[in-house]
């Protein structure tokens, strides 16, 4: 079951069970919400940005292990980051759980982020695992016009066909 | 293995070891893992039978039906004829024309929804539904509610996820124009006292329509001993194919019904000023229809009754209750739901892990649950929970599967150190 492991690592085990940033930021200028219909899961991003920087961050939600691991790490990460770096990171982490043909991402540069790297074996939980992600990502344009709702069904169509089994 | 199973018991009364060997699927590896599959309540595998009928179909009598002239077609038809008598016997319907083919429950109900509720319902009506019902027994009654300004009533159910009988019963008034529920929860696996309620419905003139996708699989029912007026099934979950479904209802109310969709095969006769309809079932079954889903599903109910429900049902009792007693001796296992009358599926929480944490790590262990909120999202929040982890189970299911389900559970706890 090295698989399993592989995904439920013990520092995800640990985010999920103490989730940074779990609250409401008074001092948020952006927000955004993502579901998973299929699933319920849900979540708020908060963030309060000054000058392209994103200066403080926090999420609320509800959701598996992952997704709500997912969504701490993201906030610890990303806090102090620039909106194109943070961007960045969001390009990288989602090359790194949707796996595809020839992964680009730099393993080193995602640091602890590197724990999600299991989720790829798991082609249906990648939507928990990036669903913080594509909600900070609609946060972040949150006052660009015409901002489609966050949806991950996107993801699912990626995988289709992609089955893990051996 | 965390429990021991009583399988010989069990056997007395029906030989599962023979009937395994009528689903192929089930002999499938899942992760290197025996494959058990305990999510019936989304859709049951299918049995040689089926398959093979299928096949046939395609091979023998592939050809449109109520129109050709040459053997093929009239073949496709009588077998396709065949099915909705086969149907009409199943559910103890009085009638053939009773027998209409849908795709599916969903497309049942909102085939009333749509037909009978906008001809019938106005301004100040009342729906009465279930705290328990599936979102298809929900959304379809929330827009006809919309359109013709009625209102959505909804009777409560207890902790235990057992209806509140009287509660229903003080929600019927002479404004309550149609009532419409599960017999068995998909979500909790409660059983509906649907006599009673069909009962007290009437008293109270409104018309009654019964959600049985989840009753059929598991209970011996018939429809004029219910007296229900409209009553919804999917074959899918009674072994057959995928988009294929019955909706029953009695000869007055389809006879009076306008047609929900219009087309061929639903006409007397067309011109450009006017058309006539056929009588039902034809009225409701617009063009070309799942034909040899229908006559597949035919054979599905040949097969189930090959072994009879009542036998069916006394295995499942059983399986049932070792199951809910398996799962309940797991430390930190919490049962959600916990009905007076049990059918189908058992739902529960594994400590505060994620129902989709376990799910994952189950499907690892080739054990497939559901794990989710079900499409019944208000019953999650009237349960206090955000989802659960569910194990459904069909007459091919063993006791060594409840034992090993058990087993992969306490691996869950140990991957989540819970």
């Amino acid at each position: 079951m090295n698989e399993l492991d592989d995904l439920y690592q013990e520092v995800i085990l640990d985010h999920q069970r103490n989730p940074r940033n779990f609250a409401r930021l008074p001092t948020a200028n952006h927000q955004a919400e993502g579901a998973n219909p299929l699933c319920g899961d849900h979540v708020t991003v908060y963030l309060d940005v000054k000058d392209g920087v994103i200066r403080d961050i926090s999420f609320q939600g509800e959701g598996c292990a992952i997704a709500k691991a997912s969504a701490s790490m993201m906030t610890s990460v990303v806090k102090g980051k620039s909106l194109a770096e943070a961007s960045e990171t969001f390009k990288q982490f989602h090359q790194m759980v949707t796996g595809g043909q020839e992964p680009c991402f730099d393993l080193e540069a995602l640091g602890k982020l590197a724990a999600f790297s299991g989720v790829s074996a798991f082609p249906v939980r990648v939507k928990c695992a990036s669903l913080a992600w594509h909600t900070l990502n609609a946060a972040m344009h949150e006052s660009e016009p015409a901002a489609v709702p966050p949806t991950i069904l996107g993801e699912i169509g990626k995988n289709a066909g992609k089955n893990t089994e051996k | 293995m965390a429990t021991k199973h009583r399988g010989s018991s069990l056997a007395n009364s029906l030989d599962v070891e023979r009937v395994r060997r009528d689903f192929p699927a089930l002999t499938q590896k899942i992760h290197g893992h025996p494959l058990v599959y305990l999510d019936n309540a989304a859709t049951t595998q299918k049995p040689n039978v089926v398959i093979d009928r299928l096949r046939k179909s395609y091979i023998e009598e592939c050809a449109n039906i109520h129109r050709g002239v040459y053997q093929l077609s009239e073949r496709a038809t009588a077998s396709h004829e065949a099915a909705r008598e086969k149907v009409r016997h199943f559910l103890g319907a009085e009638k053939i024309s009773e027998i209409v083919f849908v795709r599916g429950t969903t497309e049942g109900i909102n085939l009333v929804a749509q037909s009978y509720g906008r001809s019938h319902i106005g301004e100040g009506d009342e729906i009465l539904i279930t705290a328990m019902e599936h979102h298809s027994n929900i959304v379809p009654w929330q827009m006809l509610c919309q359109e013709r300004g009625a209102r959505l009533q909804v009777a409560p159910m207890d902790d235990n996820g057992d209806l509140i009988l009287p509660e229903y019963e003080k929600l019927l008034s002479p404004r309550t124009k149609l009532v419409a529920f599960t017999y068995v929860s998909n979500a909790l696996g409660t059983v509906n006292p649907v006599k009673a309620m069909i009962e007290a419905a009437h008293r109270q003139g409104a018309v009654v329509l019964v959600d049985a996708a989840q009753a059929v699989p598991h209970c011996e029912l018939d429809v004029q001993e219910l007296d229900c007026d409209f009553l919804v099934f999917s074959g899918h979950k009674i072994y057959g194919p995928t988009g294929i479904g019955v909706l029953y209802g009695k000869h007055r109310f389809l006879t009076a019904m306008p047609p929900w969709q219009g087309g061929g095969d639903m006409i007397m006769s067309v011109t450009f000023e006017k058309t006539t309809y056929a009588p039902p079932p034809a009225k409701f079954e617009a063009g070309t229809p799942d034909i040899n889903g229908a006559i597949a599903l035919g054979t599905a109910i040949d097969y189930i009754e090959s072994f009879g429900m009542p036998a069916i049902e006394r295995y499942e009792a059983e399986l049932l209750a070792y199951a809910e007693s398996a799962l309940t001796k797991l430390p930190g296992l919490r049962l959600i739901g916990r009905p007076k009358h049990r059918a189908g599926a058992v739902s529960f929480m594994l400590g505060d892990i994620h129902p989709h944490d376990v799910g994952t790590v189950l499907d690892r262990y080739g054990v497939a649950i559901r794990a989710g909120h079900h499409c019944a999202q208000p019953t999650m929040k009237r349960m206090g929970v955000p989802g659960t982890a569910r194990a459904s189970f069909a007459f091919y299911n063993k006791p060594e599967e409840v034992d090993t389900l058990v087993a992969c559970l306490a691996e869950t706890q140990k991957v989540f150190r819970s």
